[in-house]
C-alpha cells in the first residue's frame, strides 16, 4: 500500500511548530530547582509527538535530535535529574535548533549542521554530566534496591503486559502486528487473556477485547520494545518489566492491571508499589486527546502544498452550518411564496425578506469570524524574546500579558508581529533601566513590560507599557533640531515631540546596540501599521515609563465608507481617513503659483484635489467649487480637500480585490459591491494624493515645455 | 453543422478529444468569426452597465460584479483596433477564465454576438499567414474553415498576458 505521505507534511509541520511553541512556553515557565510534573509532561508530550511524526515522515535527523531531548526531559520528569537553569537554557536552544531543522525540512533545504552538532553536543554533555550527578546523589530519595540491582544485572528477557483499549482497532492498529514485531526480537511466549470477551451476540467486531501477557526471552534493549508500542501507547495500557536471572521475581513489581481498562494512569503511577519497581518500568497511557480527529480532518483539506491554511474552531463551523441551514429554509419558504403570489401575501413576503436579511447578516458575521484568530498567536513569542533579551542585557524584566484571547483578523496577526517585536525590544532595550539604576531611582529592581490587547469600539487596541525611564523629551527635540526636522523656535507639544521618533532615520539610543537603535525602525513600524489601516501613538513620562498605543481596524475585509458621487460614478472614501466634509465658497479659494488651488481651514492651507480631474471622469455635475462639496481627508500626516459632486451616505462595505482578475489601479485600493449589485471603487487616499501630485508636476512640465 | 449529440462531452476525455477534436465557441466581431476554447468559457451574459475604472487603457470598459467577484470587461473591438460599434441588445459579454496555471484570471469580453459551438480537430487548424507588422496576429492560434467561413481561433492565454503587461505599463 503506498500512500503519498507528502500530503500530510503540511499538517505535520503545522503540528510540530505548535508543539515547539508548547515546549518553548513550558520551558519558560519552568523554574530552576523545582520540577513541575505537569509542565515537564506537556513539554515531553510535545517533543514526543514531534519525534514520532518526524520518524514517520522520514526526517530522521529531526527524530534523532528530538530523541536526545526527550531522554533529558524524561530524566527530569522522573526526578532523576534536577531542573537547572543550564538545563532549561540548553533545552531552549535546542528548541530553536529543532525549529530550524523543521523549517529547513519544510522548505526542502538543509539545516545548519554546525549548529545542530553544537546543540547536540550540549545536550549530550548535559546528559553525561547528569548521570554522574545522579550517581552521586544516588543514595538519596531514590529507591536503593531498585536502582542498584538492574544497574549491575542485565535482564535476560522482558515481561510485557499489553492491554489494548477497546477502540484500538479503530485507530488502525492491530495487536497481532505488534506481537509479530515483538517476535522478531526474539523467542516470544504469549498468553492471551480472553476474560473480558463478551458473548458472541454482544460482541462488536470492531472492538478489541483481548489482552496479552507476553514474555520475550531475549536480552534486547528496552528501547526496541518501546519503539514497537510507540504508536499504540496512547490507546492501550502496557508495562514492560525486565526478567532477571536467579529468582528475581518480576511479577511482584508489576502493578496488577485492573480488570477495568479505564484505570486512571496517574493514580496507578503514584501507587506506592511502583517505587519498588525498577525505574525501567514505564506506564504510559492515553495522555490527553492529542493526535485526535481534529488534526486528522485538517489533514484532508490541507493537501494543497504551500497554500496558507487556517485552523478553525469546530464550534465556529457548526454555527455556520446552522446558519446556512436557516438560510436554506428561508429560501425555500420564499420560493414557495413566489410560486403563486398574490398581493395579500405581501406581509409574509416582507417578513420572509426580513428574515433573509437577518440571516445573511449573521452568516456574513460568522464567516468573518473564521478569519479571526486570538492575538495570542502573536503574543506567544514575546515571553521568549523578553527572557532572552533581558539575559543578554543583564536586566530584570517581567513581561505581563493581558487580553491574549482578543480576536483579530488573520492578516493583522501576520503583519503586526514584526512591528510589535520592534516595539517590545525598544521597551526592553531603551525603556527599562539596569537594576542598579532602577534601585537608585526608587523603583523595584525588576522592570515590567505590559503587553495588552482589547477591543475598543470597532478597533483593536494593543498597548505596550513599560515602567522604565520614559522618553527623553529634550534629547529628542535636540536631535530633531540637529537633523533639521524641526526649527528651534517651533513650539511643540510633548505629543508632537514624541511623534518625532517615528520620523525616518531617528534614533536616540546613546549607543547603537545589537538590539535596536540603528535608526531604521520606528518609521517602518508606523508605515506597517498604517498599511493595516491603523495608527500608533506614544505617551510618556520621564522616570515613569512610556505607553505605546496601536489602534487597528477589527477586520480588513470590511470597512466603514462614505459614498461620494462624481458625475455618473460612485466611489467609496474610507471613513477613517475623513476628517470632515464642508462646503467652500469660491471666494475662500486661493491660488498658489497661479494654478494650485488651496483653501484655508482653521489656520491650515489645504490643497484641493478634484476627483473628476484626477480620475478623468466625464461630465461631473460640479465643476465650480460652489456646486460641490469638499471632503477633507488625511493620510500619512498629509491632508487635502477632495472635491466631489456630493455625498450619498455612509455604509459598511465588504472589500473585494481588484487585483485578483485585473490589476492594481493607482488611487484605488479595492472595490465593493453596492446594494443594487453594481460595483463601486474604494479610494486609496495616499495613492490618490500621489496621483494628484504627479498630475500637477506633469502639468507643470507640459506648461514649461 | 456539428454532431450535436457530442455537445455535452466538452472534449474533456482524452479519447473523445482525439476523435472529435476540441470544442470552440464562435462569436462575431465586425462581421468576422472568431473562436475560443469552450473550456475557458465560464458564462455568456448580456451587456450591462459596468463601473468605469479610472485611468485604464481604452479597451477596458470597466468592472462588473459576477457573483461577488470583481471581473474586468474588455471591449474586443477596441482591443483589436476594429471600428467601434454601438451596443445593442445582441451585444454579449463572454466571461472567460484563462492564464498560466495558478494565475488564472477571469475577464469579460464584449463581442457583437455569439454564434455557435464548433468542433475542431487539431490537424484541421491551419497556421495564421504572415502579414507583416500591419496586421496583429499574435493572439490568433490558427485558422479553421467552417463551411463557407473562416474562423480565427483566439489564444486567450496570450491575450491575458498582454493585457496584464498593458495594465502594468499603464500603471507605471
Amino acid at each position: 500500500m503506498s500512500i503519498d505521505m507528502a500530503q500530510f507534511h503540511q499538517v505535520f509541520f503545522e503540528e510540530s511548530f505548535e508543539g515547539l511553541d508548547v515546549m518553548e512556553n513550558g520551558l519558560l515557565n519552568m523554574n530552576p530547582g523545582e520540577a513541575d510534573a505537569e509542565e515537564i509532561n506537556s513539554i515531553f508530550r510535545a517533543a514526543h509527538s514531534i519525534k514520532g511524526g518526524s520518524g514517520t515522515f522520514g526526517f530522521t535527523t529531526v527524530s534523532d535530535f528530538t530523541h536526545v531531548m526527550e531522554t533529558l526531559l524524561d530524566e527530569m520528569r522522573d526526578g532523576r535529574r534536577d531542573v537547572t537553569s543550564e538545563g532549561i537554557n540548553v533545552l531552549l536552544a535546542s528548541v530553536d535548533v529543532l525549529r530550524d531543522m523543521l523549517t529547513a525540512a519544510q522548505d526542502g533545504g538543509d539545516a545548519d549542521e554546525e549548529r545542530v552538532k553544537a546543540s547536540r553536543a550540549d545536550l549530550d554533555r548535559l546528559l553525561a554530566g547528569g548521570d554522574a550527578a545522579a550517581a552521586e546523589s544516588g543514595g538519596g530519595d531514590q529507591v536503593e534496591e531498585a536502582s542498584a540491582e538492574p544497574a549491575v544485572q542485565e535482564p535476560i528477557g522482558w515481561k510485557i503486559v499489553f492491554r489494548p483499549h477497546q477502540h484500538l482497532l479503530r485507530t488502525g492498529n492491530d495487536p497481532l502486528r505488534i506481537i509479530r514485531e515483538l517476535e522478531e526480537l526474539g523467542p516470544l511466549d504469549a498468553e492471551c487473556d480472553t476474560s473480558s470477551l463478551p458473548a458472541l451476540r454482544d460482541m462488536d467486531p470492531e472492538e478489541s477485547y483481548l489482552s496479552w501477557d507476553l514474555r520475550l526471552n531475549a536480552p534486547v534493549d528496552k528501547a526496541l520494545i518501546d519503539d514497537i508500542f510507540e504508536w499504540v501507547e496512547d490507546d492501550c495500557d502496557f508495562a514492560v518489566v525486565p526478567v532477571m536471572p536467579e529468582g528475581f521475581d518480576p511479577t511482584a513489581a508489576v502493578p496488577e492491571p485492573d480488570a477495568a481498562d479505564q484505570v486512571e494512569p496517574a493514580k496507578a503511577a503514584e501507587k506506592p508499589e511502583i517505587k519498588e519497581a525498577p525505574p525501567a518500568v514505564e506506564r504510559r497511557q492515553q495522555q490527553g486527546d492529542r493526535r485526535k480527529p481534529a488534526a486528522k480532518s485538517a489533514g484532508a483539506k490541507a493537501g494543497g502544498g504551500g497554500a496558507s491554511s487556517i485552523r478553525v474552531d469546530t464550534g465556529k463551523i457548526d454555527s455556520l452550518i446552522n446558519m446556512v441551514g436557516e438560510l436554506v429554509i428561508t429560501q425555500s419558504m420564499l420560493g414557495l411564496l413566489g410560486e403563486d403570489f398574490s398581493i395579500d401575501k405581501l406581509p409574509r413576503l416582507r417578513e420572509g425578506l426580513g428574515q433573509l436579511e437577518r440571516h445573511t447578516r449573521e452568516l456574513q458575521e460568522s464567516v468573518m469570524q473564521i478569519r479571526m484568530l486570538p492575538i495570542s498567536f502573536t503574543f506567544s513569542r514575546f515571553p521568549r524574546l523578553v527572557h532572552d533579551l533581558s539575559q543578554k542585557l543583564g536586566k530584570q524584566i517581567e513581561l505581563k500579558m493581558s487580553g491574549e484571547n482578543t480576536e483579530v483578523d488573520k492578516t493583522v496577526i501576520e503583519k503586526i508581529g514584526d512591528p510589535l517585536v520592534h516595539l517590545v525590544r525598544n521597551s526592553v532595550d531603551h525603556g527599562i533601566e539596569m537594576p542598579d539604576e532602577r534601585v537608585a531611582a526608587g523603583k523595584p529592581e525588576t522592570g515590567t513590560v505590559h503587553l495588552s490587547a482589547e477591543h475598543r469600539g470597532g478597533n483593536i487596541v494593543i498597548e505596550i507599557t513599560d515602567d522604565g525611564k520614559g522618553l527623553a523629551r529634550d534629547r529628542i527635540l535636540d536631535k530633531a533640531i540637529e537633523r533639521g526636522l524641526v526649527k528651534e523656535d517651533d513650539n511643540l507639544s510633548d505629543k508632537q515631540i514624541y511623534e518625532l521618533i517615528f520620523m525616518p532615520g531617528f534614533s536616540t539610543a546613546e549607543q547603537v546596540s545589537d538590539v535596536s537603535g540603528r535608526g531604521v525602525g520606528m518609521d517602518v513600524v508606523r508605515r506597517n501599521i498604517n498599511e493595516l489601516g491603523g495608527s500608533i501613538e506614544i505617551d510618556s513620562e520621564i522616570g515613569k515609563g512610556s505607553t505605546i498605543t496601536i489602534r487597528l481596524p477589527l477586520t480588513l475585509a470590511i470597512l466603514d465608507g462614505q459614498t461620494v458621487v462624481v458625475g455618473e460614478e460612485t466611489y467609496i472614501v474610507p471613513l477613517v481617513s475623513i476628517i470632515e466634509s464642508i462646503q467652500v465658497k469660491s471666494n475662500m479659494l486661493n491660488m498658489v503659483a497661479g494654478k494650485g488651488e488651496t483653501f484655508k481651514l482653521r489656520e491650515e492651507y489645504l490643497p484641493i484635489v478634484r476627483l473628476h480631474e484626477v480620475f478623468n471622469i466625464e461630465e461631473p455635475k460640479a465643476t465650480e467649487i460652489n456646486d460641490g462639496i469638499i471632503v477633507v481627508v488625511e493620510a500619512g500626516g498629509r491632508k487635502c480637500g477632495l472635491f466631489v459632486d456630493g455625498l450619498l451616505g455612509q455604509q459598511q462595505v465588504v472589500i473585494k480585490s481588484l487585483e485578483a482578475n485585473y490589476g492594481k489601479v493607482e488611487g484605488v485600493s479595492g472595490a465593493t459591491i453596492l446594494g443594487d449589485g453594481s460595483v463601486a471603487l474604494i479610494l486609496d487616499i495616499p495613492g490618490m494624493m500621489r496621483l494628484a501630485a504627479d498630475r500637477d508636476s506633469q502639468a507643470g512640465l507640459a506648461m514649461t515645455a | 453543422m456539428n454532431d450535436t449529440t457530442n455537445m455535452g462531452l466538452l472534449g474533456q476525455d482524452g479519447e473523445e478529444e482525439e476523435q472529435h477534436g476540441v470544442q470552440y465557441l464562435t462569436f462575431l466581431l465586425n462581421g468576422e468569426q472568431y473562436g475560443l476554447s469552450i473550456l475557458s468559457v465560464q458564462e455568456i451574459r448580456g451587456w450591462e452597465m459596468v463601473t468605469r475604472v479610472p485611468n485604464s487603457p481604452h479597451f477596458v470598459k470597466g468592472v462588473v460584479n459576477i457573483r461577488g467577484n470583481i471581473v474586468p470587461v474588455f471591449d474586443l473591438r477596441r482591443r483589436f483596433g476594429l471600428p467601434e460599434a454601438s451596443y445593442t441588445k445582441e451585444t454579449v459579454v463572454i466571461v472567460v477564465r484563462a492564464g498560466k496555471p495558478g494565475e488564472e484570471r477571469s475577464m469579460g469580453l464584449v463581442v457583437d454576438a455569439v454564434s455557435d459551438v464548433l468542433v475542431v480537430k487539431d490537424d484541421s487548424i491551419s497556421k495564421t499567414p504572415e502579414f507583416g507588422a500591419g496586421v496583429p496576429t499574435e493572439n490568433i492560434r490558427g485558422l479553421v474553415t467552417d463551411g463557407e467561413h473562416m474562423v480565427m481561433l483566439l489564444d486567450l492565454d496570450s491575450l491575458v498576458l498582454q493585457d496584464n503587461s498593458a495594465l502594468d505599463n499603464d500603471a507605471a
